[in-house]
């Protein structure tokens, strides 16, 4: 549906994207996910038509799109400032982009009103732009590209100026929206639970370049890199040797876990004796008075932090140069646990991801 | 937390918020700020103003003035044919001046907002250089371009276009028109500048990704957000143009006459200071109606383009 090859832009010197290659299918919700600065608005505004790659190729259905102005592509975007023409009222805000079609005014009408009820504006289309809240500008921006039965929408972080409440709410409507319409979404966000909560598919971007193409669980789960890893979210890092490698797994040899086997993720490619495994804190649980598992490690709590559902607890384990951190659920007390008390840890082999480098 | 945590001023004891003492107000604080500036307008804005008012209903007795009240110098400044006359000719005048010079001005004032990049600062302060000479000598610089001898008619006639000088270019209304034209220039250039900085540039953005082209795009989104500034630049030269006396003494010649030029005459070697009055309170009253007329058709025109 949507081919980029190879796309490079560079500003003298600086390279935003740097050959940067992806493939997005018909009816997806894409995620580009990155910090700011990582090149994804400028893919995004590439899509759009507003910047044109230094070298590479974007397709949209087959069709190539460098050099296409942007009101010629079957693309709409929905801004980070939302873009509502402060002289127009909703309605006519709405309707921007089909007066010139030159519907018939009562089809016009027609279309305008089903995109408002689409966002759950119903009735507001007399308002003038200056009488919106925040929430309801990003529903008037959302309605005005999907009236345009665009291929593909591009919301440029349009969550990202809402409070948490309603950008929460509105996470839930837009992935409703858009498995409604079947229209492919391509969101720019900096927020990994955005990501995660809304995608079929995530890209992570670092420094111009793709890091990873994956869907939420497994960029979450399998992340082919420490950047990765830590962008989406909080992960700890075991220092590990590689003992043995074949096709499919990897075994390792680590001063605080031992010598492990673990699946070999698909991207791993060794760099020397090194690795890193991985485990993130939630996937370590307390292991209450006889409780076992499978797999255990123990040693001191130093830090607790409470937070309500749950509590973060800082291990040191010895042998580890860096202390564990553990999310626990607060259902057995774990917001209790005293500092200095010894406590075991159990994990799956599965939660351990090891990592190149 | 106490409401006087907050910052708001404390509660009286029946609850009724005590207003702070009067030094401290925010009016008076306002007022003490603007008062210098106001009492400066008032003594050299207004008092005349209201001495010019009184004068119109007085009549010359000639060397001193019946201060009994009369409506004859309005009856005379109505129906004169030669002060109506004027009075068109001033506003017609003062029409296409305002008219130009916002056309002329729009691209320059959209160039640099939208092409000027680093420059900016720059094209604005080169627009700023003619007033760096006095308004009189750019009126004679006109003189010297449009005269028989001028560098227009040198020009043309060097290019062969014409056998002999065209007494056409100088002394008589389009004469007027083009150096009030170019003398105003800045004026309609600056707050056009200013509103075209205003309008997002994201909103051109939405514009195109909806499907407008670059002309489409403009009429629609960057034209009516900057019609405020289009409407202060036409305000700015039509106002003072209508009342100009300098320019059409000097290119104007006997056609470019305006009412300006007459009210002078009646203040000075006429020696009729209320008929002269009676004149100048006419031409403010029509000149505030055209302004007003003019907002309004602008005003229904950016509306009517969406």
């Amino acid at each position: 549906m949507i081919e980029i090859r190879a796309v490079t832009r560079s500003y003298g010197a600086f390279k935003a994207l740097d050959d940067c290659s992806l493939a997005i299918h018909e009816g997806e919700f894409f995620s580009l996910l990155g910090p700011s600065g990582c090149g994804k608005t400028t893919l995004l505004r590439m899509i759009a038509g507003f910047d044109n790659p230094t070298s590479g190729s974007i397709a949209v259905d087959g069709q190539e799109m460098v050099g296409v102005p942007a009101n010629r592509r079957p693309t709409n975007m929905v801004f980070q400032s939302y873009a509502i023409f402060p002289h127009l009222n909703v309605e006519q805000n709405v309707a921007y982009g089909l007066k010139r079609l030159q519907l018939d005014p009562a089809e016009e009408k027609r279309r305008v009103d089903e995109a408002l009820a689409m966002v759950s504006l119903d009735g507001l289309g007399k308002r003038g732009a200056h009488e919106l809240s925040g929430g309801q500008r990003q529903r008037v921006a959302l309605a005005r590209a999907l009236v345009m039965r665009p291929k593909v929408l591009l919301l440029d972080e349009p969550l990202s100026a809402l409070d948490k409440k309603l950008r929460e709410q509105m996470q839930v409507e837009l992935r409703r929206l858009q498995q409604a319409v079947g229209i492919t979404f391509i969101l720019v966000t900096h927020d990994q639970y955005e990501a995660l909560a809304m995608s079929d598919r995530i890209a992570v971007m670092f420094g111009g370049r793709i890091a990873q193409i994956a869907s939420p669980k497994e960029i979450y789960q399998r992340p082919v890199n420490r950047r990765v890893a830590d962008f989406l979210g909080g992960m700890n890092f075991v220092k590990a040797e590689i003992v043995e490698e074949n096709g499919s797994s990897i075994t390792v040899n680590t001063l605080g876990f031992g010598r492990i086997t673990t699946e070999k993720p698909k991207a791993f490619t060794r760099n020397g004796a090194g690795a890193t495994l991985g485990i993130r804190p939630e996937r370590l649980r307390v292991l209450w008075d006889n409780a076992t598992a499978m797999h255990e490690v123990s040693g001191t709590v130093v830090e607790r932090h409470y937070f309500g559902e749950i509590t973060h607890l800082i291990v040191e384990i010895p042998g580890l140069e860096k202390p564990l951190s553990v999310t626990e659920t607060n259902d057995f007390g774990a917001d209790d646990i005293p500092i200095g008390a010894p406590i075991r840890l159990g994990y799956d082999r599965d939660a351990l991801v090891a990592m190149a480098e | 937390m106490t409401a006087a945590a907050e910052g708001s001023p404390p509660l009286a004891a029946d609850g009724i918020r005590r207003r702070p003492p009067l030094p401290q107000s925010e009016s008076f604080q306002g007022l003490a700020l603007i008062s210098p500036t106001f009492l400066y307008a008032l003594i050299l804005l207004l008092l005349p103003i209201l001495v010019v008012f009184a004068h119109s209903f007085w009549t010359q007795n000639y060397l001193t003035i019946d201060h009994t009240f009369t409506l004859q110098n309005y009856r005379t400044a109505l129906t004169e044919p030669i002060y109506l006359d004027l009075l068109w000719r001033s506003l017609f005048v003062a029409l296409l001046v305002s008219l130009f010079t916002v056309v002329l001005a729009y691209p320059i004032a959209y160039f640099i907002s939208f092409h000027g990049g680093r420059h900016k600062s720059l094209w604005l302060f080169l627009i700023t250089i003619p007033f760096w000479t006095s308004y009189l000598l750019r009126v004679m610089s006109w003189k010297v371009i449009l005269g028989y001898n001028g560098v227009l008619n040198s020009g043309l006639m060097g290019l062969g276009l014409i056998s002999e000088p065209s007494t056409a270019l100088l002394y008589n209304t389009s004469a007027v028109i083009i150096t009030l034209t170019h003398a105003w220039a800045a004026f309609a250039i600056l707050p056009i500048f200013v509103s075209l900085e205003k309008v997002d540039r994201t909103l051109i953005e939405a514009a195109k990704d909806l499907g407008d082209g670059p002309l489409r795009s403009f009429l629609r989104v960057t034209l009516p957000l900057s019609v405020p500034g289009v409407i202060s630049a036409l305000l700015i030269v039509m106002i003072p143009t209508v009342g100009d006396y300098v320019t059409p003494k000097l290119v104007g010649g006997k056609d470019g006459v305006m009412i300006a030029n007459a009210i002078q005459a009646q203040f000075g070697k006429a020696a009729n200071w209320p008929l002269g009055a009676a004149l100048s309170v006419t031409t403010m009253v029509v000149v505030s109606l055209m302004a007003g007329a003019a907002v309004f058709l602008i005003r229904t025109a950016a509306r009517l383009v969406r």
